[in-house]
């Protein structure tokens, strides 16, 4: 007998019966799509296309379209690639850590979080295989047997840590993903009223039968995954981290950096599942599964993060004036005012001062706040990016080497490809899959419910459990 | 299913300090003070030491600018290396049982509460260490911290040194003081306070206190979030005054953490099986076990990416501290370099691996003492090359000091366990806690 002190907040409020929570996230994957739907995803899909054309143009005409020079060698590429795999660790983190602590507010959360998490990292390879500039060739960085002589990949380089890391983490989190799913796809599939739809969600979830033996396999599978992921979700920033770490350039090699690294990607994806969640929740009408104390939860930990984030900022900024190595207190100062400084402090105020605000309980309860801070993390997250390695590059040993960077239109129009994908692929998955987990969300009813209705169970509406077309056949 | 033995347990339970106890816990630090006797005696004389490390030293030249090489060397100075080894590191613990309330708090940790008491007992011998750091520094500071050598700063000394000066700022005397004084008056101060709102929960009930104490407890975690870093990098890293690392003070942090919550577990199972606490059950013990397995991790995943990253990029300024702890001092730091990464990686990770092995009482005890001892040797290896450089070694005054703070440490826990109920009775999590069931 599990108790719960009556000092914890309620997560589901409205005295949602099984029944209902079933209904009322089933009801917009089994609905026809909404006119606010179509607009959205044509938006995005036209973005997409934007995107893609300038990516083509990129991959056709070559690297030098972008803004990159001799001294600034990366820009935007790397930035925006540690910004997306950054904001892909919240829906590991979620699902995973959270399930650990046992977190009871992660069930009506970690879905959404996990399909950002997949859609992010993929985001991110794609700049990866955009700055190799000749994509044709990205399995040059695997480890495969080839005949061309002796080439091997160097295992001595971070990139390549990278890309063992990244893949790994992209197929644990995607198998975590679908085997959380199965229970969910397995409802859809029995009220499904016809058959394409019963063959598709049918084969998705893999004959679950709802048995108390696939139950327990279920959970059992859960915390294994939950197990693996949670070095993994560590591991993958901290190798991002050790791709500039490693080196020997101010600014960039600092031991601080891979817990710095996990606890800002850490913070950056709660900022974007909040972006994704109030969203979602509002249109989709889910604000007895995702109440206010779920936005408090999170802004909690985007707090909590920033300010590991800011203490790691004014550790690197004091230690670089108490190693009194020149280069690095020069790189520190220069951050801070030279001519990127409003790169600089725009990621100060983003990421330091900005979460601070959640410490007044009235904003960290307010939606509105919260979806606009959210906002701003993300945006200071960028600009985080952008300072370490642009301001670490752009002042070489040589003064005469010194230069700037500026964004072209396919630097930037490359970027807007990333967003279009991740939309298009978020707004697909928000339509045709459940976006909460019923299963889980059912588990927590009893224990954590506002009210508890008379009947737990409830009782099916409408006629597609009345009247099922095709489940009679199946037994 | 083992862990389903919910038969109303009592939550009234006295913990008792018996005279027994008292008395062991007496000869004990009697044996300490008798063993740093001896080994004082035997340093005095010239023995007692790795004296064949002289023999060594030319192998050595890599620490040319290590602190012993740049005045005399007296004998005493190993004992009150020794006594700043054990200081920082009872600091430590003593103030992770704090940091542990704290963020459960925070956190809004049901299953913590039944054992709350043990991590709040902990933060009481703070005032000790704190003293005797305050001490040490005082009356060794010269010997130990290279910095406050005469005229370092000064460009006419001879001891002048153009790095150590641009320090100066940070590290000098009175600020040095001061912020030592800061650390231990706030973690002790916000004890006191958090303490107090424990007893008289205890006594009037309510959610008032559970509320303050999220309040104060946050206040803390904001405090221990700045000093925790620069603790470390006073206590610590200030002692090889050239060198820096950023993860320092997170590697302290780490390090002192799964330290407390070692002594925490242990703490629970003996108690456990002395007959008290008896409403614990296999699921705190799980995930006690849990936790020290994970901040073991953590552990080596900053000692790690901190080695890495300066073994990588193989600077001078920053490879020299390994390098004097690998091959300086004529190899003599090699061994225990070793022993760290055994006793707090290899033997916890791989004894608590298994779900079982977290439910078992003997299993958990082997990992908490490797921890615990394990941790000893991390903050030996970074203290002692810097201050005795070659002198270093294990000999009675390494054993009679630890005694000595061990049993000082146990003798303050269980005064402070005899103070209050040993289960927080009215804390408004405490049924959560004693239907704590993981399976």
């Amino acid at each position: 007998m599990h108790i719960t002190s009556p000092v914890r907040t309620p997560l589901v409020t409205g005295g949602k019966t099984y029944a209902d929570v079933t209904e009322d996230i089933c009801r917009h994957v089994e609905g026809k799509p909404t006119k606010e739907w179509k607009v959205a995803f044509t938006i995005s899909l036209l973005v997409l296309l934007y995107g893609a054309a300038c990516v083509a143009w990129t991959w056709w005409e070559g690297l030098g379209v972008w803004g990159l020079n001799k001294t600034v060698g990366w820009a935007w590429d790397i930035t925006n690639f540690v910004w997306w795999v950054g904001i892909g660790h919240a829906g590991t983190l979620i699902s995973a850590v959270l399930l650990l602590f046992r977190q009871k507010w992660r069930t009506s959360i970690n879905r959404a979080a996990e399909a950002m998490t997949i859609f992010a990292v993929l985001c991110a390879a794609s700049f990866i295989v955009m700055h190799m500039g000749r994509p044709w060739l990205a399995y040059w960085a695997l480890p495969l047997p080839n005949t061309f002589g002796s080439l091997w990949v160097n295992f001595n380089s971070p990139l390549v840590w990278d890309v063992f890391a990244i893949s790994t983490y992209f197929s644990v989190s995607c198998l975590f993903w679908f085997v959380g799913l199965v229970p969910d796809l397995a409802t859809i599939r029995d009220r499904a009223k016809n058959k394409v739809s019963k063959y598709i969600y049918g084969a998705l979830s893999l004959g679950w039968n709802g048995s108390a033996k696939a139950w327990a396999r279920y959970e059992y599978i859960s915390l294994i995954l939950a197990g693996l992921s949670t070095p993994l979700v560590l591991s993958v920033h901290t190798i991002v981290s050790m791709d500039f770490a490693t080196s020997v350039i101010p600014g960039w090699h600092t031991t601080i950096f891979p817990p710095y690294f996990v606890a800002g990607a850490i913070f950056s994806g709660f900022a974007m599942v909040q972006t994704l969640m109030l969203v979602t929740r509002v249109v989709y009408k889910l604000e007895d599964y995702i109440t206010l104390e779920h936005i408090e939860s999170m802004n909690k930990i985007i707090t909590l993060t920033g300010s590991i984030v800011g203490v790691a900022y004014l550790t690197e900024f004091f230690i670089a004036w108490y190693s009194g190595v020149e280069y690095e207190t020069y790189a520190f100062v220069n951050r801070a005012t030279g001519p990127y400084w409003w790169a600089y402090w725009a990621m100060m105020t983003c990421n330091v001062i900005s979460p601070q605000l959640f410490w007044s309980r009235s904003i960290r309860r307010s939606v509105k706040w919260t979806f606009f801070i959210s906002i701003i993390v993300n945006i200071g997250m960028w600009f985080e990016r952008f300072v370490i390695i642009v301001t670490s590059l752009h002042r070489d040993y040589i003064p005469s080497s010194w230069a700037m960077f500026s964004p072209t239109m396919f630097d930037i129009g490359d970027y807007i490809f990333s967003f279009g994908f991740f939309f298009t692929c978020f707004f697909l998955f928000s339509k045709y899959l459940p976006v909460i987990n019923m299963a889980e969300v059912k588990a927590i009813v009893k224990s954590s419910s506002e009210k508890l209705p008379k009947k737990v169970s409830g009782v099916a509406k409408g006629e597609r459990v009345s009247a099922p077309t095709f489940n009679k056949d199946a037994q | 299913m083992s862990a389903h033995h919910h038969e109303a347990v009592s939550v009234e339970e006295q913990f008792e300090f018996t005279s027994e106890s008292k008395r062991q816990l007496a000869i004990g630090f009697g044996i300490g003070v008798v063993l740093v006797l001896i080994g004082a005696y035997l340093l005095a004389n010239g023995g007692g030491g790795h004296e064949a490390a002289h023999g060594a030293a030319a192998h050595g030249a890599e620490h040319a600018h290590g602190a012993a090489g740049h005045h005399e060397y007296k004998w005493t100075t190993r004992l009150w290396a020794n006594l700043w080894t054990n200081s920082i590191y009872f600091t430590g613990i003593s103030v992770i049982g704090m940091f542990f309330i704290c963020y459960n708090y925070l956190a809004q940790a049901g299953w913590s509460v039944v054992f709350k008491r043990i991590p709040e007992a902990m933060p009481a011998f703070l005032p000790v260490t704190g003293l005797l750091m305050l001490l040490t520094f005082f009356v060794a500071g010269h010997d130990m911290f290279h910095w406050t050598q005469e005229g370092i700063t000064d460009p006419k000394s001879a001891n002048y040194d153009a790095i150590i000066a641009g320090k100066s700022a940070f590290l000098n005397t009175p600020f040095y003081i001061i912020r030592l004084v800061i650390y231990f008056t706030l973690w002790y101060g916000l004890w006191r306070v958090l303490r107090s709102f424990s007893l008289k929960e205890d006594l009037e009930g309510g959610t008032e206190y559970y509320e303050k104490s999220i309040k104060f407890g946050v206040a803390f975690l904001v405090v221990f979030a700045i000093t925790s870093s620069t603790a470390a990098w006073d206590f610590v890293m200030s002692i090889d005054t050239h060198w820096f690392s950023t993860m320092f003070g997170w590697y302290t942090l780490a390090s002192w953490h799964v330290a407390g919550l070692a002594v925490m577990t242990l703490t629970v199972v003996t108690l456990k099986e002395r007959g008290y606490l008896q409403a614990v059950n296999e699921s705190h013990l799980h995930d006690l076990g849990k936790f020290c397995f994970a901040f073991t991790v953590f552990w080596t995943y900053v000692w790690f990416a901190q080695f890495l990253l300066i073994y990588y990029a193989n600077l001078p300024e920053e490879a020299i501290y390994y390098r004097e702890r690998f091959s300086g001092y004529g190899g003599i730091f090699k061994g225990p370099f070793f022993i760290n990464i055994i006793l707090n990686f290899f033997v916890p990770f791989l004894v608590l691996m298994t779900r079982d092995a977290k439910r078992t009482t003997r299993v958990l005890k082997v990992a908490c003492w490797s921890i615990i001892v394990g941790h000893y040797f991390d903050f030996w290896n970074n203290v002692m090359p810097g201050t005795v450089g070659e002198h270093a070694g294990f000999g009675p005054v390494e054993f009679g000091f630890i005694l000595m703070f061990a049993t000082a440490f146990i003798w303050s826990v269980s005064t402070q366990l005899t103070k209050a109920n040993l289960i927080p009775r009215n804390h408004p999590m405490l049924e959560e806690s004693l239907h704590h069931d993981i399976a």
